[in-house]
Parts: C-alpha cells; structure tokens; sequence
C-alpha cells in the first residue's frame, strides 16, 4: 500500500469511524498482555524540503524499552508520531505484533501515549481521566472505576482521585497520564518526552517509576527524549538519531563504550577530541604516543582522536604538555580541565585523591594508555 | 472613573426621572410590549443556536488543521463591524428570496453575521486558552473518534467560551436596531422607538427596562459561567477573553 493510499484509508476511517480491517481484536481487556514486537521497516517522510525520515528500520522485541535518543529536529517525534498514527509515512511500513498498521487510524492502534505538554482533560478528575480509554471501549462503570483506581494506586495517587488537572503538580499530571495510558492495556507505550517539564528531582523519581512499571506490565515501549542520561539509564536499547537516519542501535554500556561513529561518540557522554596524524595501516600517533585504531573511521586526511575523560591520565609533572585551567569536583572523581599546547582543550577524570594537588596552574603531563581509538575526520 | 460613572448614569438617572414610577407600571399593559419582547427573546435564541453550530466546529477545525487561517478568519469576521448595518440590511433584502424575506427569521440570519466578530474571538479565545492539538490527540490514542473528542473533551472546555459568546450575541440581538427597523419587524427595539412617537414616558420606561433585564441577564450567565470554570481550573468569564488556566507548577 502506498503512503498516499494509507492517508486515503485513514482519512475514510476516521471520518465513517469505522476502521477498515477489525484492528486491533476487540478481546476482553482482562490481565495483562503479552507484549508485542514492532518493527519500523524503511520509513521515510518529509516536510516540504526537509527530510524527517529517511528510511528509518528499528526492530522492537516483545516488552523492550527502546529509547530514541537524538538532537531536537532529528526525528524521533515524527518517528513516534508515525507509529502512533498521529503522522503518515510517505514511504515505509509499521509492523506491531507482524501486523501492518499503515491504514490503522491513531484510535483503533491501541497504542498508550503520554505528551510532553500536559495533556489531561482539563474537565476531568484524575479518576474519569484514567477512566476515559476504558470508556471509549465501553467497559461497565463499576469496572471501569475499580480498574482506573486500580492504575492510579499503581502511580501513587490513589488520594488525588477526584481531583482536576489544575489541582496536580506537574510530576503528579504526568503520572496521571501514564496511568491514563496504561489503563487500556496498550499494545504499545509511547513517551513523547514526558518528562522533559518536568524539574530535576521530580524527573528522576518519575524516570524510575516508569521504568519499574514498564518492566513489571512487560509493555513494549518507546521513549523518545533528548536527555541522554534519560536514555542511557532507563532503555533496554537506545537508538542515536541524526538527520531522519538511525546512526547506533546498542545497549546503552555499548553506546557509551563502543560508539559505532564519531556523532554518536560525541552525543553520549563527554568526548574529548585530540589532534593527531595516520601513520600507517591501523595507527594513529597522537600526545607522543602510537595507538591502535578502531575500525570504521577515516583512513586518509587529517583527524582528531576521541577520548573519553576517563580514558586519559593526567599526572603532575614539570615541564609537561599541558597546564590545569580549571577542575571540578563530582564526589568520587574530579574533572580537571586540562589545556595543551597547540590550544587544545581536554578534560580528564581523576580520583578526586589524585586530583588534590593539581591546582589550576599546575603543569601536568597528560598521557594515553594503549587501547583502540576512534578518530574522526577533523572538524574545521 | 468617575467621569465614565457620571456619563454614563446621569442620563439614566435623568430617564427614570422623566418616566416617572407609574411608567413602570403602565408599561407591561401597553400593546405590543409582551409580543415584541417575546420575538426579540426568540430571535436572540435562534440567533445563538445558529451561531454556535456554525462556529464551534469552525474555529476548532481551525485551530487543529489550519492554524495558518486564523488570521485571515479573524479580519473576515470582523468584515460586518466594517460594513454599516444599513449597507448590509439593503444588500440583503435585495437578494434573499421572497417567503425568507417575508418571515422574521431572516434576521436571525443577519445577527448571525452581525455577531460574527463577537462569537468568533470569544470561541477563539477559549480555544487558545488550551492545548487543543495534543488534548485532541491524547483523545484519539484513547479510542475517541473525532465526535466524541469534540463533545466529550473540547467542548466541556470551551464552556466558558460559548458562554461570553452567548453574553454578546444576546446582547447584541436585544439591542440591535438598524437591521429590524428596516426588515419591518417590530422587535422589542424598534417597537420602543415606534412606541416613542405615541407615549414618551412609557417609552423611556420600557428602555430602562430593557436595560435592566439584559444586564440582569448577563449578570446571571456571568456568575454561573464563573462558578463553573471555577471548578475546573478555568478562569473568570469576562467578555472578550478568557484567560488560561491557572496550573501549579512542578
């Protein structure tokens, strides 16, 4: 079915309310469901000009958290969209559980999803709100109650029942709406960053509640954000996005350790960039040393050699190749700023012991153990 | 302040004088008051009734699918402030058909364009005054189709809305002039000016009644709306705007 053909079936099923195949098996809504595996096969779409997609494939296991993980503007909202039925792909399908759901309008995929902004039903209580998918699918009052009271106990709320939005705090909104979207024991969970409204202390509670929820429900999921350590310490697998592509599909330990190119290398975590030169098949010669290289990146041309600030030494030591600009203390370790000659900037993390004499003006000598880098073409 | 305050009450204070408080009495019994009154009433109902299932669905397709229109269906319901009443009435005399032209309804037809400007930016404004996009669109991921989201979620926010632009167009229908005098239908406006001619003093007395009763009524349906938005969150029903809800924050 082509794009324009899955608009067309769309548009005719939302306006008839009818859908076109009976998606998704209308079964009593009873115990939890299995999770399903979805896949994204080849997606793209574009705005105008812009590409948001550009043939996107993510394959999802049964229960997984999957984050999406990208600058604003990459596309992993439209990619979220897209599965959610919000947005049309121009080219490419959406499989849930082996299923094309193409022509499936947003109100027949029973998918859960939670906004960004805050998206209760301002007219509502907070028990009618998580009621109201329950509603749509005309389950009995008395259940429907026991049911929605049940999820909002699961979030923690069971006091705020009948109260409305604008009598909730924000964290409290959004678990609201989680519940909202687990009620109908959604095939699929889908989080538009949902917590990025929310301040610091609120989001790392919520971030563990869902989490927690997530696995114990076995719902399959995906979480869209633009905060990597979100990313990085709640998904099963993260997906690095840049441009409408996915660059790195990993486990979040591997994205971090073996990042496949030099964006998603700088994207996660702190990257340091050093300059060195090629010398030979495999080698790169960088602060006075020769290193091997990590296959993938460039063989020809000048570049830089990525390191993260726990992959370098720093010792003090007169006359050495660098001088301590600036550190800053993080508990356990400390991060010192260390400036070498040629201008380059590189921060190093130490134990915060070792760090102790290192006082900004200090002359240190910055050094590389033997391990494969990667290197990137250097940035103009 | 008080500049405004002696304007606008001494010429009130000066019409009840002239009437007299045996005006009052002799007002409800004068022929024509009860049945003009009851047309105005009847054509401020229809009046509201069309306008509300034209421009409800209007201003939230709208605001969903054509955000970019906004501007452009704000200066085209303002277009009946621009034209005179008079300009507009001839207009459509000329081309409406006979047996329309022949019934009172008619007007109704032509508050309902009068009051464009009115009904337009006070449903405009309850609409921007939420999130209507993503309130719409957590509704259809919870299975609502696009009926039952409007009736069960965007309209039960729009409350306060309907209910300012309900203030005016009655208003607006209640004191309208122009437009019935020149249709020839004695509305309980054009039945006061006529009356004038025979008897002043009841005249003015039934003006000052008139006025009474609008703003009795406007009093009402402000408490209420303020009473209910309350409840939820909303805020205070004024006449042009409605401000957003008031959230806590994290």
């Amino acid at each position: 079915m082509t794009a324009r053909a899955n608009e067309k079936a769309n548009k005719k099923a939302n306006d008839t309310g009818t859908a076109a195949a009976t998606y998704p098996p209308r079964a009593a809504a009873s115990g939890p469901r299995e999770g399903m595996p979805v896949s994204l096969r080849n997606i793209t779409r574009a705005f105008g000009a812009t590409k948001a997609l550009d043939g996107m494939s993510l394959d999802i296991a049964p229960g997984e958290l999957v984050a999406l993980l990208g600058p604003s503007g990459c596309g992993k909202t439209t990619a979220l969209r897209i599965v959610a039925g919000f947005e049309f792909a121009d080219a490419g399908e959406v499989l849930v559980g082996g299923r094309d759901v193409s022509g499936v309008p947003a109100s027949r995929r029973d998918m859960g999803m939670v906004f960004q902004s805050y998206s209760l039903f301002p007219n509502m209580n907070a028990l009618d709100n998580v009621a109201f998918g329950l509603r749509m699918r005309r389950t009995a009052g008395a259940q429907r109650r026991r049911k929605a009271a049940e999820l909002l106990d699961m979030v923690g709320l069971s006091t705020q029942a009948a109260q409305f939005p604008h009598q909730l705090s924000g964290g409290q909104q959004q678990r609201v709406a989680l519940a909202r979207a687990l009620a109908i024991e959604p095939r699929v969970l889908l989080l538009d960053e949902p917590l990025s409204a929310l301040d610091a202390k609120v989001r790392l509670q919520l971030r563990e509640q869902i989490r927690t929820l997530q696995q114990r429900l076995g719902t399959t999921t995906i979480f869209v954000t633009h905060d990597q350590e979100e990313a990085l310490s709640m998904a099963d697998r993260v997906g690095v996005m840049r441009s409408g592509k996915l660059e790195q599909v990993a486990e979040p330990s591997e994205l971090y350790s073996r990042p496949a190119t030099a964006f998603v290398a700088e994207f996660v975590g702190t990257m340091n960039r050093l300059p060195g030169e090629l010398a030979g098949p495999g080698t790169v010669a960088v602060l006075g040393t020769s290193v091997a290289v990590v296959e993938g990146g460039p063989t020809s041309g000048p570049v830089d050699v990525l390191v993260r600030p726990e992959g370098l030494t720093v010792a003090p030591a007169e006359g050495g190749n660098g001088i301590v600009t600036h550190r800053t203390f993080l508990g356990g370790t400390t991060r010192v700023a260390v400036l070498l000659s040629g201008d380059t900037e590189v921060r190093v993390d130490v134990t915060s012991a070792a760090a102790a004499p290192m006082t900004p003006g200090t002359a240190v000598q910055v050094g590389l153990p033997a391990a494969p880098v990667l290197v990137a073409s250097r940035e103009p | 302040m008080l500049i405004a305050g002696v304007y606008f009450l001494l010429p009130l204070y000066a019409a009840f004088r002239f009437a007299g408080l045996s005006g009052f009495g002799d007002v409800f019994t004068t022929p024509g008051f009860g049945s003009s009154l009851w047309l105005s009433l009847r054509l401020a109902a229809v009046t509201w009734a069309i306008s509300m299932v034209l421009m409800v669905p209007t201003t939230v397709y709208v605001h969903l699918r054509m955000p970019r229109m906004r501007r452009l269906l704000e200066s085209v319901t303002i277009l009946p402030i621009v034209i005179p009443p008079v300009v507009l009435i001839i207009g459509v005399l000329q081309v409406a058909p006979l047996a329309l032209r022949a019934s009172a309804w008619l007007l109704a037809l032509e508050y309902v364009i009068l009051a464009l400007p009115f009904s337009y930016r006070a449903l405009d404004a309850g609409l921007r005054s939420m999130d209507v996009k993503t309130l719409s669109e957590a509704a259809g991921s919870l299975g609502a189709g696009w009926l039952v989201t409007l009736w069960r979620v965007i309209l039960p926010n729009m409350r306060t809305a309907v209910l300012s632009a309900t203030i005016l167009i009655v208003a607006l229908v209640l004191g309208e002039f122009t437009m019935a005098s020149l249709d020839l239908q004695q509305t309980f406006p054009a039945w006061i000016v006529l009356f004038d001619q025979e008897n002043a003093q009841i005249s003015v007395a039934a003006s000052i009644f008139a006025l009474f009763v609008t703003w009795i009524f406007l009093m009402l349906i402000t408490v209420i709306a303020t009473r209910q938005s309350r409840r939820t969150g909303g805020a205070e029903v004024t006449l042009f705007s409605v401000a957003p809800r008031q959230t806590i924050g994290n």
